[in-house]
């Protein structure tokens, strides 16, 4: 029995170590080469012949066509304030949707279930073109400002995960509240909030890193315009056929960077995600 | 649908409680004429300011109407009649160009329009109810509230109109308008040889729709594999996603492994990674010069020269994807799953054990009917995803090889991409258009099935 145990965990242990060994070699790969010596892009070996940090060095000393610090900047701007816009939108919209019992709210959850249905670009196009006809594809500023807007605009639909939160908190709490004469918004914004630390922490980092990994309305919206890119966009252009021989090792460079602060962040939304679905607050 | 349904009528309790339809029944005169003179009934009544408000919106409506608002709608039917033209001038000896009606700039007003007309209906609708609440009040001699009582109430029982009023305008503009606009596009003519602002485009009804569908046709030879692969894709990608996630969260979460938070760590270190950067990277490595195929040569599996056509060859370009899907999707399921995995009650387990169960059967009876019941609106939510996984496919393959027998699509494009393709590329937005409302159908069809019949969202309240 206790052979057969043993057995049986090796055998586990030994399947994990391969599996953990297949999912972190192409990670292991994209640091290595950002560090090789040699330029060019495909080499007919997987080890580099040198190591240097040049790649990193070159990548905060950009040119004008291939400007990798004030693309971080633009990605920064762009992500705070569309931060800001959108997490007041899903917080407000999913307060509402757990704690008001108003008319129109059944129909909401169902438009809102609805729309979540259209592919995205579908929107996209139009929203480009309505942008457009406003005038706010001019110039590079404003094509930000249209950026920021496309992102946090329609960040109330994104209500769900918020909701399941709002949900979880015992409802007595908000009628203890109410009996010592608080108004529905003092209740809000002084009790139901300051409650809600995990789940504003979520909504937070998820609208902040959404410009970070966006390629797809990035390019649409931003087109030709180089100096204005957001860091997706930008790493892509560097694997363009006219680029990809001097920036190959670059571009890997600049991955490593923008993957740190992400992947931090990312490990940060996980612990408040974990805390947000198990409803960290009890009655 | 359940959404329109009708409901019985109810009997009115309060003030604010009638329906429009109720409000118009039993309104007097007044309260009636407040649906086409917006505040009528709240002026008459004491209410200046409310009534004031309301009366300035539709003025100003009008105003828009009259100045602007009708012209537009004129277009929005014919959707411009004036063709952009060439007149020479003589003077400078160049050809010059005279303005044209630019029918995309017509239909987008149009839309506009509507809308517009649409928010200001909804708020006559208002205006007759309020006015139906003051009379209500008046006749069962209750007090009518006064302008500070109304502010008042915003942060009471009218919480969720402050609440909800920017984040809906925020949805209307960047997301109901543009649907709107895109759904109407499938109706009209606006392809590559309809360009605004030098050619016109029109109304064609469902031209677009049968051309889709018409047999013999190179876009149905398109429509029909691209669909088939994108389900076939969805399905692989969604189940072996799921099954492989949930083994490996499974093994992790077993008694007999040690350093459950090393393991754990090893694979969520590829999904902190940004998306696109896996993506890209994979998209390097499976390169025909990139570091698989040196391996293979390097190990003699290969010639020197040879190259395994992982994005070039159909099927092999497929199966890639979906081994790089598996790569990118399993960690995600094992996150999720391990949370909901610690989530089982322990009571279930401790009450199996008493009773003397078995560990296959404690799995059978009591792990999987939990983990189906808590991750099937989360199975169907990844399989819509999939369906509409854009950047996997694009970021990878850019949905290649292409193929001369299709419509400007590749052999691994889905609908989504292969609707990018038509209106970015190709500029045949009539058809991405129609693609758009035929991936809309699809997954409305397979959502409504399935979705409401689940738990969580029959019995929200469930966990309060």
């Amino acid at each position: 029995m206790r052979a057969k145990r043993f057995i049986t965990n090796t055998a586990c242990h030994i399947l994990l170590a391969v599996l953990s060994f297949i999912w972190v070699l192409p990670i292991f790969y994209v640091v290595l080469t950002s560090f090789r010596a040699e330029g060019g892009s495909y080499k007919s070996y997987i080890w580099p012949k040198g190591y240097t940090l040049d790649n990193y060095i070159n990548l905060f000393h950009g040119n004008s066509s291939i400007d990798f610090n004030r693309w971080f900047m633009n990605t920064l701007v762009i992500a705070i304030f569309s931060t800001i816009i959108s997490a007041f939108f899903v917080l407000c919209v999913s307060y509402v949707m757990s704690r008001l019992r108003f008319k129109m709210r059944k129909t909401f959850l169902n438009i809102a279930l609805i729309l979540g249905m259209f592919p995205g670009f579908m929107s996209m196009i139009a929203v480009y073109y309505i942008l457009k006809g406003l005038g706010f594809l001019e110039t590079g500023v404003l094509k930000q400002v249209a950026l920021v807007l496309v992102y946090s605009g329609g960040a109330g639909l994104g209500f769900y995960m918020a909701k399941g939160f709002f949900d979880t908190i015992p409802k007595t709490i908000d009628e203890a509240a109410y009996i010592d004469g608080a108004t529905k918004w003092d209740t809000f914004i002084h009790v139901t909030l300051p409650m809600s630390k995990p789940i504003i922490t979520y909504t937070l980092i998820t609208s902040f890193m959404g410009p970070w990994v966006d390629y797809i309305f990035a390019k649409v919206i931003m087109g030709n315009d180089t100096p204005y890119y957001t860091i997706a966009i930008g790493l892509w252009t560097m694997l363009e056929k006219e680029y990809i021989e001097y920036y190959y090792t670059q571009f890997y460079a600049g991955c490593v960077v923008i993957s740190i602060p992400i992947s931090i962040l990312f490990v940060l939304t996980q612990k408040c995600y974990v805390e947000g679905i198990s409803g960290a607050v009890k009655g | 649908m359940g959404i329109f349904k009708k409901k019985p009528e109810s009997v009115i309790t309060g003030p604010s409680d009638a329906t429009v339809s109720q409000a118009f029944k039993n309104g007097n005169p007044v309260t009636k004429l407040s649906f086409v003179i917006f505040g009528l009934g709240n002026i008459l009544n004491k209410q200046v300011a409310r009534g004031v408000i309301l009366l300035a919106i539709e003025v100003m409506y009008l105003v828009y109407l009259f100045t602007n608002g009708i012209g537009f709608m004129g277009d929005f039917f014919t959707l411009g009649t004036h063709e952009q033209g060439q007149v020479f001038n003589e003077a400078l000896g160049i050809y010059e160009y005279s303005a044209g009606d630019n029918s995309m700039l017509c239909l987008l007003y149009g839309v506009i329009t509507i809308f517009l007309t649409l928010g200001v209906i909804f708020i006559g609708c208002m205006s007759g109810k309020s006015a139906y609440a003051t009379q209500y009040r008046k006749e069962k001699k209750m007090r009518i509230p006064s302008f500070m009582d109304d502010l008042r109430s915003l942060k009471e029982e009218n919480l969720h109109s402050v609440m909800l009023a920017f984040p809906i305008i925020g949805i209307v503009v960047f997301t109901i308008v543009p649907l709107a606009f895109m759904i109407l596009i499938a109706f009209t003519s606006y392809d590559h040889e309809h360009q605004p602002p030098g050619n016109l485009f029109d109304w064609v009804g469902l031209d677009n729709f049968v051309s889709m569908f018409s047999q013999g046709s190179k876009l149905a030879a398109t429509f029909w594999p691209v669909l088939t692969w994108t389900l076939i894709w969805a399905v692989l990608a969604t189940s072996t996603c799921y099954i492989l996630g949930l083994l490996l969260a499974l093994l992790i979460n077993r008694k007999g492994t040690r350093c459950k938070g090393f393991w754990r760590f090893m694979f969520v270190l590829s999904v902190a990674v940004p998306q696109f950067v896996t993506l890209l990277s994979m998209k390097t490595i499976f390169n025909a010069n990139g570091p698989v195929n040196i391996l293979l040569r390097d190990l003699g599996i290969l010639g020197a020269t040879e190259a395994i056509p992982f994005f070039t060859n159909p099927l092999y370009a497929k199966i890639t994807i979906i081994c790089i899907n598996i790569w990118i999707g399993v960690p995600f399921t094992m996150l999720s799953t391990t949370g909901i995995l610690q989530n089982i009650p322990a009571e279930l387990y401790e009450a199996a054990k008493i009773d003397g169960a078995s560990a296959p059967t404690i799995f059978r009876k009591i792990t999987l009917p939990y983990m189906v019941f808590i991750m099937t609106p989360n199975l169907i939510t990844s399989f819509t995803g999939n369906i509409n996984n854009f950047n996997v496919i694009y970021l990878l393959s850019g949905g290649g090889p292409d193929s001369l027998d299709y419509y400007y699509a590749g052999k691994t494009d889905l609908l989504v991409t292969w609707l990018y393709r038509l209106t970015i590329t190709q500029k045949d937005y009539n058809l991405g258009a129609v693609i758009g409302i035929l991936v809309f159908i699809i997954l409305a069809t397979l959502s409504l099935l399935t979705y409401r019949h689940t738990g969580s969202y029959k019995d929200e309240g469930a966990f309060q």
